[in-house]
């Protein structure tokens, strides 16, 4: 009985827990309350991932009225895959969340920050789950709104800056798409996204539904942080406090790129995206400038999460790229990436959250002999930092291979010269905490050993493992994307 | 003990060894008996699974699926047998030679040095006995990974320098070249497995074949085929005994092994032979010769002489391997071992000089003979090896890459041995004359010393005998050899 409201048990448990937390104002319950929820999250997606294995796409009436007049919450191998990274990440990050944000954010906003911490991923598995255009749109700014308030409680002033600049963009975001739903919805007279897919193909009118398009698709760029639309994200991620860093990172950009990827093949593909629009090969180019410039930014940022954060707006170029290649292999690589960069991204921002921890500060120049002091932390950004760079037996290597597969396929000799030099950079960043970590004296009068406390280091590790684990069982992770990308192809048809 | 068995163990082994290495840094004597513990049981299992070879058998293993039709898989086969064999019979030896080097030059983290190198050990036997290609490029990136701590051991801005080249020419080429190749390889071929005759199909143009050859050349950088050569040089600054093992045996030659396996595995040596598209590769490679050469020629630094006289016999079996003849390909398979074992013996007495003498000059040897008269009588046995003069294993090997060329009427590339020759003799032969002949020049510098540890030159004097016996007892590897083209 219970398992059958399993996809709206998924949203309500976060939704009701953020009141609760901010009605008890106890940070420590805030906390326990919190960490429960999204364990229960991560249940529920694990569930409803089988569910749809074994049964195919699961469509959840809200309020049991029928679509496409009421809501529908559809569950389906794109959706339930993405809700296992989203509930996965958020329940590692949150055991973790504690002693970070204890040192990082003032002891009268705990509870404030886990209400929102449950309100974003409240609205971030609404916003995957949701089978209605409009519920996009609600869930979207409930996790923008949550966001830009956990970002604005990072310490440092910059990070007030950093989250107005992320509340003006998201904002132009969202706007723009909600314009283009309304213009869908002007059209097609639904907002159910599975009706409107069908509808649009009897619409003749077509001007309106580009105009739709073009809203919906800088709408959702600016959301996911597409080169050149970046630049709210490294200070966003920069100046967060470092569990808010590690769950945003490895989440708000990836669900949004699931929503682009519902509309351009799930509901433009039929009629608009392929034939005639340019639309993939400006998706492409884009991807592949942001895979290059990013990464030459990355190369010389002296702030370690900075750093990171332009390596994420590179490696969202990964995903992106993969999407605009338009073939099996480059959308398996794009929902692959999704999840492995998930993974890899979090777990480096978890790990620098323990470093900030013990030495105050994640400048590179003041992180020199750092491996002697935290051995166990700085291993563990040298094995994720190889998933960054894609070498064999890492998740980052199973995107990687794919995408230079799908460019071989679209026989793009320019895109694969492209991946290449990206791995390389990515290298060359990585490389310079290497440097730095391990080739550097420490500075004299540094603590001797002084490793990030367990339970940093052990949520930490356990993604460092994904990253890992990943790299050689693929059963999960490619087979997920590769049924997700067929199922996305085959709307198309 | 089953064949699949010994080759699991073989692998596992020294990673378990890296492991008590580690767990042991407290006490060095027992962290160096772990090593030899180690060394020893990889040695006996790689030594058990030679029979199996032999009698034409070839054990498989398939642990899962990364890629759905791609494997981590292994299979042993004669060349990987022959690169196992080297890797594990040198394992021990400098095991014995690097406890003297470490100890007498009084090295900083030995420990550190002792795991990688054992765990460097296990990524080559794990290429040595790779069934595919992506188990091949997983563990031949590793390994790069894995010898990064080995070059960077000093942790100086100069091992900092040389471990950017080191990284990013090994690196570079293969996360670029390499992968692409693979790739391509799985998009033409539909298979990467290492299949007797190769996988190209008759459909692939060749102008593809061309492109193909030429990023698996350029893209397995361990291969040190120019410009693709200068991390090879840069890889000196790490402690002698590295540059022994690894970069003049199991990293440099996973390189050209990997080369070699990939012309008879993937490309079919039948299927490309006389093709227009693969006919640069013996200039290319015969340049790389020539070029390399000359620069030890000039080259006053002890172990940069031995890095550029390295990349020269690299090139050597990738020449072999580029002229598609049944004699060349085994000569081939037999130069990665008679160098192997040459090289080995020569890096040894390089180290054994600094660890002596303090010295890392061509020009200060004058007169050395007389003070290491054991560390120079290895030293000659290694240069003749190289040059190629009986009764020393590299004339084996030479002689059949020189028939190869011969039968595949190839004169330049013979040319280019003749000329090689000359110039391996012309950079080797004199330190040695200076070593026995000159008279010591006192410039103040001089101090008393005798012979480098025990440990080192009885290393020495193993590889040195080695190196004579091959050549009486070339029978053997000359059989595995000629499985591979089953004459």
């Amino acid at each position: 009985m219970i398992l059958d409201h399993l996809p709206a048990l998924q949203v309500v448990v976060p939704l009701l827990a953020a009141p609760l937390i901010v009605l008890l104002r106890s940070g420590r319950l805030g906390w326990l309350i919190a960490t429960a929820v999204s364990w229960t999250g991560l249940v529920i997606a694990v569930l409803l991932f089988l569910r749809v294995q074994d049964a195919g796409t699961i469509s959840y009436a809200m309020g049991s009225w029928a679509p496409p007049w009421g809501i529908e919450y559809r569950v389906d191998a794109l959706s339930s895959y993405v809700l296992v990274l989203v509930s996965l990440l958020a329940a590692v990050v949150l055991p973790y969340a504690r002693l970070s944000i204890a040192a990082e954010v003032p002891s009268d906003r705990h509870y404030l920050l886990y209400a929102m911490f449950a309100l974003c991923l409240c609205g971030l598995l609404g916003i995957t789950i949701t089978g209605d255009a409009f519920n996009v749109f609600v869930f979207l700014e409930i996790s923008s709104l949550s966001g830009y308030v956990l970002i604005a409680l990072g310490r440092d002033r910059r990070a007030l800056r950093s989250a107005f600049q992320y509340l003006i963009m998201g904002t132009i975001g969202a706007t723009f798409y909600v314009i283009g739903v309304g213009l869908l919805y002007l059209m097609t007279g639904t907002l159910n996204l599975a009706d409107m897919a069908t509808r649009l193909g009897a619409v003749q009118e077509v001007r309106p539904v580009l105009a739709a398009l073009a809203f919906i698709t800088v709408g959702l760029s600016l959301k996911i942080a597409l080169f050149p639309l970046h630049i709210w994200l490294p200070g966003a991620y920069a100046y967060a406090p470092s569990a808010v860093s590690a769950f945003m990172a490895g989440t708000v950009t990836k669900v949004s790129v699931y929503v682009l990827l519902r509309f351009m093949f799930g509901i433009f593909g039929v009629r608009l995206v392929l034939p005639g629009l340019p639309l993939l090969e400006i998706l492409t180019l884009l991807s592949a400038v942001a895979m290059v410039v990013a990464s030459l930014v990355a190369l010389l940022e002296r702030d370690l999460k900075r750093l990171l954060a332009y390596s994420s707006v590179a490696q969202i170029g990964y995903i992106t790229l993969g999407l605009g290649l338009g073939n099996v292999d480059g959308m398996t690589a794009s929902v692959v990436h999704l999840f492995n960069h998930g993974v890899t991204k979090t777990a480096l921002f978890m790990l620098v959250g323990g470093i900030v921890l013990r030495t105050g500060s994640c400048q590179l120049d003041a992180l020199a002999g750092l491996a002697r002091r935290m051995p166990v932390t700085c291993f563990g950004v040298v094995l994720a930092g190889l998933s960054l760079i894609g070498v064999p037996g890492t998740a980052g290597f199973i995107t990687k291979w794919h995408l230079v597969l799908s460019a071989l396929q679209a026989g793009q000799w320019w895109i694969v010269v492209v991946i290449a030099a990206s791995s390389l950079l990515a290298a060359a960043y990585v490389w310079r905490f290497v440097e730095i970590a391990y080739l550097r004296a420490a500075p004299t009068g540094a603590a001797s050993r002084e490793e990030a406390p367990l339970q940093l280091l052990v949520p930490a590790w356990l993604l460092v493992a994904a990253c890992i684990y990943f790299g050689f069982d693929t059963s999960f992770s490619l087979a997920g994307a590769r049924d997700a990308a067929v199922m996305l192809l085959e709307g198309m048809r | 003990m089953t064949a699949q068995n010994l080759m699991l163990l073989a692998m596992s082994t020294p990673v378990l060894g890296a492991l008590g290495v580690a767990l042991t840094q407290r006490s060095p004597n027992l962290r160096e008996t772990l090593s030899f513990i180690a060394a020893g049981i990889a040695l006996v299992c790689v030594l058990l699974l030679v029979p199996e070879v032999y009698a034409g058998g070839r054990p498989e293993i398939v642990l899962f699926e990364i890629l759905p039709g791609a494997a981590l898989a292994f299979r042993l086969e004669p060349l990987g047998m022959l690169f196992a064999l080297v890797a594990a019979v040198l394992w021990p030896v400098s095991t014995l030679y690097s406890i003297g080097y470490m100890r007498g030059n009084d090295e900083s983290h030995q420990t550190r040095f002792f795991a990688c190198f054992a765990l460097a050990i296990a990524c080559t036997l794990g290429i040595a006995f790779s069934a595919n290609l992506l188990t091949l490029f997983l563990f031949y990136e590793v390994l790069t990974l894995i010898t990064y701590p080995l070059v960077t051991h000093h942790q100086d801005e100069e091992a900092r320098k040389a471990g950017r080249v080191y990284l990013g020419f090994l690196l570079g080429s293969s996360l670029s070249l390499m992968l692409i190749a693979i790739i391509a390889t799985w998009m033409m071929a539909g298979t990467i497995e290492f299949t007797p005759g190769g996988v190209l199909g008759a459909d692939i143009s060749n102008a593809a074949i061309g492109g193909l050859l030429a990023l698996f050349i350029f893209g397995i950088g361990k291969a040190a085929v120019m410009p693709f050569h200068r991390w090879l040089p840069a890889a000196m600054v790490a402690p002698t005994p590295v540059s022994a093992l690894l970069h003049a045996v199991a990293v440099v030659k996973a390189g050209v092994f990997s080369v070699v396996k990939v012309v008879i595995y993937i490309f079919g040596v039948e299927r490309i032979a006389g093709l227009s598209s693969v006919d640069w590769l013996p200039f290319v490679t015969g340049f790389t010769i020539i070029a390399a050469s000359v620069v030890a020629l000039r080259s006053d630094n002890l172990k940069r002489r031995l890095a550029y006289s390295t990349i020269s016999q690299l090139s050597y079996v990738v020449l072999a391997a580029a002229l598609l003849t049944p004699l060349s390909i085994i000569g081939a398979a037999l130069h990665i071992v008679s160098h192997a074992v040459g090289k080995i013996t020569l890096f040894f007495a390089a180290g054994a000089i600094y660890t002596a003498a303090h010295k890392t000059k061509v020009s200060e040897l004058d007169g050395i003979a007389k003070r290491m008269p054991w560390t120079m009588a290895a030293f000659t046995v290694g240069t003749l090896s190289l040059i190629g003069i009986p009764p020393a294993a590299g004339f084996y090997s030479k002689w059949y890459i020189v028939l190869g060329a011969a039968e595949g009427e190839h004169w330049m590339a013979l040319a280019v041995l003749a000329a090689s020759t000359l110039l391996n003799a012309a950079y080797f032969l004199p330190i040695i004359y200076a070593a026995y002949f000159r008279e010591p020049v006192d410039d103040g510098h001089e101090h008393a010393h005798g012979e480098a540890p025990w440990p080192m030159v009885a290393a020495m004097v193993i590889t040195a005998t080695g190196v004579l016996a091959l050549f009486f007892g070339m029978e053997f590897p000359l059989a595995l050899a000629r499985q591979l083209v089953s004459l």
